[in-house]
């Protein structure tokens, strides 16, 4: 009687210890995990056998559409905050409280700047970046792109070293990228990202 | 009396015991579904990315930091529009007819590879001499370090003298696609070429296009 007891008991394992556990992974993994940010422009990066991770913190993204248009992105609302403010203090453009506030949160930007102000009163502005207007201008009439880099170069500071990260389409024609790549020479960036998706050797 | 208290307690307390446990077993297993999908998302969302160094345009540069160029070292490759890829051997400006390729490793692959030979076999001499070493952050560095020695061509060779590598100029026309720029970019790592450039696409090399295309017509 008293075995077979003994035996039922054993049969029973006792999971809390082990969901303990589970659970403080889980946490761990949930606080850690990084979302992709809703990205209004959608882009299809070419696969390449580099294996760099891309850095995290101070980031700039130039987003290059399959159509050629440049858009733009920091890492994080604190540095767009940065960005808008830098752009107040040097005059290029200048934002009511209200506007910086949605200024923060935009994922991405992507108008002339004489539009920005509209843009950001616009309660669609995500679907309004791929319409025909849409782009940051960036070719050797109007370089918009290099007052958007300067400024959010000088806003993070020389402290913080600021990465330019360029994210294009598969598609994008060269031209472009081009006249993003002589923008960017212009005010003497000329260390960036290349961001492309893992593939292997022979793709 | 007492005896049958004390079996009608123990039964009693049995039960209860049994009330208490919980089968946690399928809460594990939720859990563990969970971790599982957290850890995949944070480590396969992360772009790869590749790290390039422009010229700058200024006029100010030192004498140093320019390099020449022989000749026999030098390899052009032109980036044309519709995947079309071309090279040349050899420095630009002379009389040069460009050889028509294609993207992958039968094409300028293998090109690179024969113009690379020397380097591509330290590069395994490398890997090899490292495979057996134990792996921690002084051997990866210093492996790297003579990764790029050999890469842009300053290790020395058993006769004293900088072991050459050759210089790849890319220029992509207007037409090609961020994907063959990108594609080329690779081919230089696959094929550990440390020194490339990517240059602009000018008038006679729209020639130079132009006259392969009607040869091979």
């Amino acid at each position: 009687m008293g075995r077979f007891k003994v035996k039922k008991q054993d049969m029973f394992i006792d999971m809390t210890p082990m969901s303990d556990v589970m659970v403080l992974l889980l946490t761990f993994f949930m606080l850690t995990a990084t979302f992709v940010k809703d990205e209004p422009v959608k882009v299809n990066t070419p696969g390449s056998v580099s294996e760099i991770k891309i850095p995290e913190q101070n980031l700039l993204t130039i987003t290059v559409n399959p159509e050629g248009k440049v858009f733009l992105g920091m890492d994080s609302p604190q540095n767009m905050e940065k960005l808008a403010n830098k752009m107040k203090d040097n005059g290029s453009l200048d934002l009511t409280p209200q506007e910086l506030q949605v200024f923060k949160d935009v994922p991405m930007l992507g108008t002339p700047i004489d539009y920005v102000k509209g843009w950001l009163a616009n309660e669609n502005r995500n679907s309004m970046l791929s319409d025909a207007k849409a782009g940051i201008p960036c070719d050797s009439v109007t370089d918009e792109l290099k007052v958007w880099v300067g400024n959010a170069r000088e806003a993070l500071g020389e402290g913080e070293k600021m990465r330019i990260a360029i994210k294009a389409d598969k598609e994008t024609s060269y031209e472009v990228i081009k006249h993003v790549m002589n923008s960017l020479r212009s005010i003497d960036e000329n260390r960036y990202n290349l961001i492309t998706s893992l593939a292997g050797e022979d793709k | 009396m007492a005896q049958l208290e004390t079996g009608g307690d123990q039964g009693n307390s049995k039960q209860k015991k049994m009330n208490a446990r919980v089968d946690f077993t399928p809460m594990v297993d939720m859990i563990m579904l969970l971790v599982t999908f957290f850890m995949l998302c944070t480590t396969l969302l992360k772009p790869q990315t590749m790290e390039i160094a422009m010229p700058s345009d200024k006029e100010d540069l030192k004498d140093e930091d320019k390099s020449q160029v022989k000749a026999s070292e030098a390899i052009t490759v032109i980036i044309d529009e519709n995947n079309t890829i071309y090279y040349f051997e050899g420095k630009p400006g002379e009389d040069v007819a460009l050889t028509p390729t294609q993207y992958g490793s039968e094409g300028i692959r293998k090109v690179l590879l024969t113009k690379n030979a020397r380097a591509m076999a330290q590069v395994e001499a490398l890997k090899k001499e490292y495979s057996t070493k134990e792996v921690n952050e002084k051997t990866k560095a210093e492996y790297k370090e003579k990764l790029s020695e050999i890469r842009n061509g300053k290790k020395i060779g058993a006769d004293g003298k900088a072991i050459p590598t050759p210089t790849v100029v890319i220029k992509p026309s207007d037409k090609a696609s961020y994907k063959n720029l990108i594609d080329v970019l690779d081919e230089m790592q696959i094929c550990n070429i440390g020194k490339y450039v990517i240059d602009n696409f000018t008038d006679d090399d729209q020639a130079l296009v132009d006259a392969a295309k009607g040869g091979a017509q």
